[in-house]
């Protein structure tokens, strides 16, 4: 472990502006009423002490992306034969997102299993992820929030694994410690000082978060106690009642990867676009036949619940596919919780 | 008896011959209530009613088609019954409204804002209390007090239907309406204020922060597409899935234009809205249109054809022969 940094908050923008001059940086910004991640302008505020509405996802995984564009043409020499032009482009711009909550960061983990398998090696997402550095701030009491449950998904308010750097709020400032190579780099600023002296602090702050997290519900048998009830259809109308199938939840979500794809075509040249998808929406798996095999909001509710609680951690090693960061708690519009809905499932198991 | 003692017994004696009873419960935390659904007498018990009970209950009647339903209604949930009925969207004989007088409900927006003025955070909400007119919220270890006339949704500082318009079981006694007939609207007047070039880079600025969750479309109980909506449809295919400001707009102008003269203003687009973006202003500003041609507000009475919905040979104030 390398040693401990500090940064005093009246030297923040100077770092900020230092990493803005190389790369595109990300903060979070208040927006209206709520709090996103935008590219930093000297004078910006960036706001650290809460999670911000949207989750950085868009660096790596944007909301929409082209794919490739296509041209359709005429070979001159033989005008019966059709011509096509793919031109695609991963390039990637390097991006530092600096003051996300470490679940916010954390939720890579779970889409760099899929996106960069031996299988079907992803190399937008790649490119995307290899130009991204993430700078966290761990948690601090305060900022503990009545929807997070990172504790429970194997995880803590000061969790550095899919940080590059953790940043720990203290008096005067921010710890900083390198948890990567590509972290410790950023670390090189004239901004920041030796923090040996503030480490027993920043210590302080992330066992008191802990604290307030208290102990988490023991919920090692949700993958099969959601494999028991996938065929009870009372059990999940009673889950999904209030649910509106919007895609606030999906899409707000660090872990939430699944994406469609749509061609927009202009003549005889056109785009085709990944975009987010969201699975509570009913297009989500509809078939080109018209059949859906999840046609109500209890069917698509039990995918998405069983995907992060049940089929993902069985595939992955126990891995969980929700970091626990409470946005679909929080941002759903009639307070769905996916706490409640795994700790009904796990009860259901037990009889 | 209180009035909800005497409401849960109500629902109690009519929960047989129903699929279930559609009101509000308790959430995760101490600010949030939830929808409840129900089923048992133990469901009943767990009814709430107060300023936190947000959400419009209206929204789920059309899913349950064929089935005999019931619902619990402030004044401004029953008239999306009254709409839907209105609309034929949902027969009359299976459906139970049941209703208590309203004096208004919290905006979450403006609790997180008061909260955040007083230095701590919503998310760490331990307590609330309220006695009719003031909202007191525990959270960070202090407690603020706000006058639930400065916290309430600005829906309640205008209405005109504390009691539902319709109902089966009303239970207490019809109260005034505590707003003035003709309240000013502060969302329209600002937006009034603006010039074109002006509004339009407002809501580009809102728009930008949309995710296109489709929550505003999902909560409104008017939006009934909903599966099959243009914003998601292949073909038609008006909407590209790029995400720009401009095709988000397109989609709220659509949902705005498609509720014109339906919508009553209950404001769950905007509530559900995650991102805070004020998307209601547009239905409202239609909506004020309707009502200078028309005479015609939405989901007041049962009998009433919306004016859209018919077709008249001389509208009353569109003088299509004489201008």
């Amino acid at each position: 472990m390398a040693a401990v940094k500090y940064i005093a908050s009246d030297k923040l923008p100077d770092w900020l502006k230092s990493l803005a001059a190389k790369s595109r940086v990300l903060v979070p910004v208040a927006e209206g009423g709520g709090v996103v991640f935008r590219p930093y302008a000297p004078g910006c505020r960036p706001v650290f002490d809460s999670d911000a509405t949207a989750p950085p996802k868009g660096a790596v995984f944007p909301a929409c992306q082209e794919l490739f564009r296509y041209e359709q043409g005429k070979d001159p020499e033989d005008p019966g034969k059709p011509t096509l032009k793919l031109i695609a482009s991963t390039e990637a711009e390097p991006t530092v997102v600096f003051g996300a909550k470490p679940c916010g960061a954390r939720g890579f983990l779970i889409f760099d299993r899929v996106y960069i398998g031996k299988k079907f090696p992803d190399p937008y997402y790649i490119a995307a992820r290899e130009a991204t550095v993430f700078v966290t701030m761990a948690c601090a009491a305060a900022n503990v929030e009545n929807t997070c449950f990172c504790h429970w998904v194997g995880s803590g308010p000061a969790d550095g694994s899919g940080s590059d750097v953790l940043l720990t709020p203290v008096a005067g400032g921010y710890t900083a410690e390198a948890v990567t190579d590509k972290g410790a780099a950023l670390l090189e600023d004239p901004a920041l000082a030796d923090g040996a002296a503030k480490a027993d602090e920043a210590a302080a702050v992330k066992a008191a978060a802990r604290e307030v997290l208290g102990e988490a519900p023991d919920i090692a048998a949700s993958p099969a106690a959601l494999l028991a009830a996938f065929d009870d259809a009372d059990f999940w109308r009673d889950q999904s009642d209030k649910c509106v199938s919007c895609g606030a939840c999906t899409y707000l979500c660090p872990t939430c990867y699944c994406f469609t794809i749509t061609d927009e075509p202009k003549g005889m040249s056109g785009r085709r676009m990944r975009s987010w998808d969201a699975c509570m929406h009913f297009q989500f798996t509809l078939e080109a036949s018209g059949h859906n095999p999840r046609p109500t909001k209890a069917h698509r509710l039990k995918n998405r619940v069983g995907h992060k609680f049940s089929y993902y951690p069985t595939l992955h090693d126990g891995l969980v596919a929700c970091c626990g960061c409470g946005r679909c708690i929080k941002s759903c519009p009639v307070s769905v919780d996916i706490r409640e809905i795994v700790q009904n499932a796990v009860a259901r198991a037990k009889g | 008896m209180s009035r909800l003692e005497e409401l849960k017994t109500r629902i109690k004696e009519a929960l047989p011959g129903l699929e279930c009873v559609i009101g509000w419960q308790k959430g995760y935390d101490p600010l949030h209530n939830t929808p409840l659904f129900m089923r048992t007498d133990a469901d009943v018990d767990k009814l709430e009613w107060g300023p936190l009970n947000v959400h419009n209950p209206a929204v789920y009647l059309p899913t349950f088609t064929g089935k005999k339903v019931g619902v619990v209604v402030k004044g401004c949930d029953s008239r999306s019954v009254v709409e839907l009925l209105q609309e034929n969207l949902i027969n009359r004989d299976n459906v139970v409204i049941f209703g208590m007088p309203c004096t208004g409900v919290i905006d979450l927006s403006k609790v997180k804002a008061r909260l955040a003025g007083a230095g701590v955070s919503a998310g760490t909400v331990t307590a609330v209390t309220d006695d009719g007119k003031t909202v007191s919220v525990t959270a960070g270890g202090q407690t603020t007090a706000m006058p639930l006339a400065e916290v309430r949704a600005d829906k309640c500082g205008r209405c005109q239907f504390p009691n539902a318009v319709l109902a089966d079981a009303y239970v207490g006694d019809p109260i005034a309406p505590a707003a003035p007939a003709a309240a000013a609207d502060a969302d329209l007047a600002a937006l009034d204020a603006m010039s074109v070039p002006e509004r339009m880079a407002f809501w580009r600025y809102h728009m930008e922060r949309c995710i296109r969750c489709y929550a505003c479309r999902n909560a409104c109980p008017m939006c009934v597409c909903r599966d099959h909506c243009i914003a998601q449809s292949r073909e038609p295919h008006w909407l590209t899935q790029d995400d720009t400001a401009t095709e988000k707009l397109m989609f709220q102008v659509v949902h705005a234009l498609h509720l014109a003269g339906r919508c009553t203003e209950c404001g769950e687009c905007q509530r559900a809205c995650p991102m805070d973006i004020p998307v209601l202003a547009l239905k409202k500003h239609l909506n004020r249109t309707i009502r200078d041609l028309f005479d015609y507000q939405a989901g007041v009475d049962p009998q009433a054809i919306p004016p859209l919905l018919q077709f008249k040979l001389e509208e009353d104030n569109i003088k299509e022969r004489s201008w």
